[in-house]
């Protein structure tokens, strides 16, 4: 597991944070002055309406987008002052990402896609494919390794999409409505799957849903509406 | 190398549409090594054409002979080294269609005029010692199938013999090589005293005269030197490069280089937009999938870098097969007959093609490639 570096305890500080797109000469507020802070090896299940600003608060979080006010510190380290260069390699070293539509490459076996991330570190092709096998071990799909994405069911692409995320073994695991495009079987495997990752391996875990059946897996929930953060009751 | 195979199995996504613009792009460099072999076989002799041989003609036309007095003039100008006249003969071999240069020469003139002929010393001697024999070049004898002792009859409309005959026969004495491929291996030579002597007119005459020069930066001076000393004479000179001789034969035809530079502008213009579509194409339809890797830590250098080389990998793919291919086609040796004698592809074109894949894949991948490297990822992720 990689060191990970906190400030009080917390290994997500979003502080102050406001996003403004731009369309036209209109000004479309989505964040507004908010303040997050996620404990290391927390569970996190955030909720909100459609346009709510969750898949934004999370691009913030994982570094795919800058806020327009306020900071974003991770492990210690202010990523919204960080260049576009800079943001790759932070990615690169700290985050998975678990889309919703999986974000396979279709012509890539379900190992080369695990592989990925891989690439841009300077392991060798043996110390790589060892760890595509662990991390295909871990979300149960060795047997699937040679397999592409298109001969694997939604619940085993969202698998492999998690192998890939947490191959580079990231700090955190961020998953924008990872069980939205799956049945309640296949999505309740994916979150005891991501339950794992976080009670047995580690991983703080901030998971985009709309599904509440998918946020009571979650060890606290937090409701964005219309750019403002409410908590949940603590479980 | 740890990224081939991820840009290789982007190059394998679409397969009918991969192989299409492959098969587009082969064909463009196909036609490209032809028509260099063309362009090459038709004004290839002006480069191959010795820097420090001059051409001595009639000042009227080249089918007005000179004097063969004016070789002891000529070599006495200061600045040539030494002479060979060369008559046309313009015979038939068995049929018109079968034509290959005849000229009647002397033989140690023609052999020390172009050192790069290479004719074993038994079939030299051997033509010195017989007044009918001749020489061919390796390329003539090959295509007609001929061997040392054959005897190779020519019918000629130009000269008629003293007997009233039209038919003349020469037996072959030697078959010569050429140092390199831009030697003329084409011709066939005869001896000049023999056929002055057995021709009913034109006594005494030749048909031009090559000049080697001491210095061939001296070559212009010498020129108008021979020029001069030949004004007002009753067959006036006109004295040339050797390579600007040989391009008046080929501007008979027209400007060439301009006609096959227009074919393969209009040709490669076609195919940058075919190419570049297919890149766009494969960009476009894969938004999603960029946006992903740049999530996962690819940066904008490294995803403009995928791009570019998928598309030079793609215009590199035909680029090699079509210049292959077109090499293939062109080691099988002149197509007409002997009308190409200098029927290859130069190795400077082949570098000039490979050159041309490559700029090919930069211009069709670059713009995609752009769009590719300022796709912002959280609006590449939605359109996944």
């Amino acid at each position: 597991m990689s060191e990970t570096k906190t400030t009080n305890g917390a290994l997500v500080q979003v502080e102050g944070v406001d996003k403004i797109f731009h369309r036209g000469a209109e000004d479309i507020h989505i964040l507004t002055g908010l303040s997050l802070q996620v404990p290391d090896r927390q569970f996190l299940a955030l909720m909100g309406p459609s346009g709510s600003g969750k898949s934004t608060l999370l691009n913030l979080i994982g570094g795919l987008d800058r806020p327009t006010q306020g900071t974003v510190t991770i492990g210690g380290e202010r990523i919204d002052q960080l260049s576009d260069r800079q943001l790759a390699h932070w990615r690169a070293r700290h985050v998975g990402f678990v889309f919703q539509l999986y974000n396979l490459m279709p012509v890539l076996s379900a190992e080369r896609n695990v592989e990925l991330p891989l690439l841009l570190t300077h392991l060798s092709k043996a110390e790589r494919a060892d760890h595509v096998r662990t991390a295909l071990a871990v979300v149960g799909l060795s047997h699937r390794a040679k397999h592409y994405p298109r001969t694997l069911s939604g619940g085993e692409q969202q698998r492999v999409g998690i192998a890939r995320a947490i191959v580079t073994d990231p700090t955190l695991l961020l998953c924008d409505e990872p069980t939205g495009d799956l049945d309640r079987k296949a999505g309740d495997e994916i979150l005891d799957l991501l339950q794992a990752l976080n009670r047995e391996h580690g991983k703080t875990i901030l998971m985009v849903t709309h599904d509440p059946h998918a946020s009571a897996r979650a060890a606290r929930t937090v409701h964005l509406d219309k750019g403002q953060l409410k908590e949940e009751p603590a479980k | 190398m740890k990224f081939l195979p991820l840009i290789l199995s982007n190059l394998k996504r679409r397969k009918l549409r991969t192989l299409l613009t492959v098969l587009s792009i082969m064909v463009a460099f196909v036609l490209f090594g032809l028509i260099c072999a063309i362009q090459h076989a038709l004004v290839g002799g002006v480069d191959m054409a010795g820097a420090d041989r001059l051409i001595v003609r009639h000042k009227v036309s080249l089918i007005v002979s000179l004097p063969a007095s004016y070789q002891q003039e000529i070599d006495k100008v200061p600045g040539v080294a030494g002479s060979a006249h060369l008559t046309w003969f313009g015979g038939i071999y068995q049929d018109a269609k079968n034509f290959f240069p005849q000229m009647a020469v002397v033989p140690e003139e023609i052999l020390a005029t172009y050192p790069k002929v290479i004719l074993p010393p038994e079939q030299k001697k051997a033509w010195l010692d017989s007044r009918t024999a001749a020489v061919a070049g390796r390329t003539t004898a090959k295509r007609f199938g001929w061997k040392v002792g054959d005897r190779i009859p020519l019918t000629t409309g130009i000269w008629n013999r003293t007997d009233g005959s039209q038919l003349w026969a020469f037996d072959l004495a030697g078959i010569f090589d050429g140092a390199d491929k831009a030697t003329d291996t084409t011709p066939l030579w005869f001896r000049y005293d023999y056929f002055d002597e057995a021709r009913v007119y034109d006594k005494g005459h030749v048909g031009w005269y090559v000049i080697r020069v001491k210095d061939p930066s001296q070559a212009v001076d010498v020129a108008k030197r021979i020029d001069d000393h030949f004004a007002n004479s009753p067959a006036e000179t006109k004295t040339e490069p050797e390579g600007a001789f040989v391009a008046s034969f080929a501007k008979q035809i027209g400007n060439i280089g301009l006609i096959a530079e227009g074919i393969m502008g209009a040709v490669f213009f076609t195919i940058l937009l075919v190419a570049g579509n297919t890149m766009s194409q494969s960009v476009r339809e894969r938004t999603g999938e960029l946006g992903a890797l740049k999530a996962i830590g690819f940066t904008n250098g490294q995803v403009l870098c995928q791009v570019m080389a998928e598309s030079c990998l793609l215009a590199g793919l035909g680029g090699v097969l079509g210049l292959g291919l077109a090499w293939m086609f062109v080691a099988r040796g002149d197509p007409t007959g002997g009308l190409l004698p200098f029927f290859y592809i130069p190795p400077d074109n082949l570098l000039i093609g490979l050159g041309i894949c490559l700029a090919l894949g930069v211009a069709t991948g670059i713009v995609p490639a752009l769009q590719a490297m300022r796709l912002r990822v959280a609006d590449a992720l939605r359109r996944m």
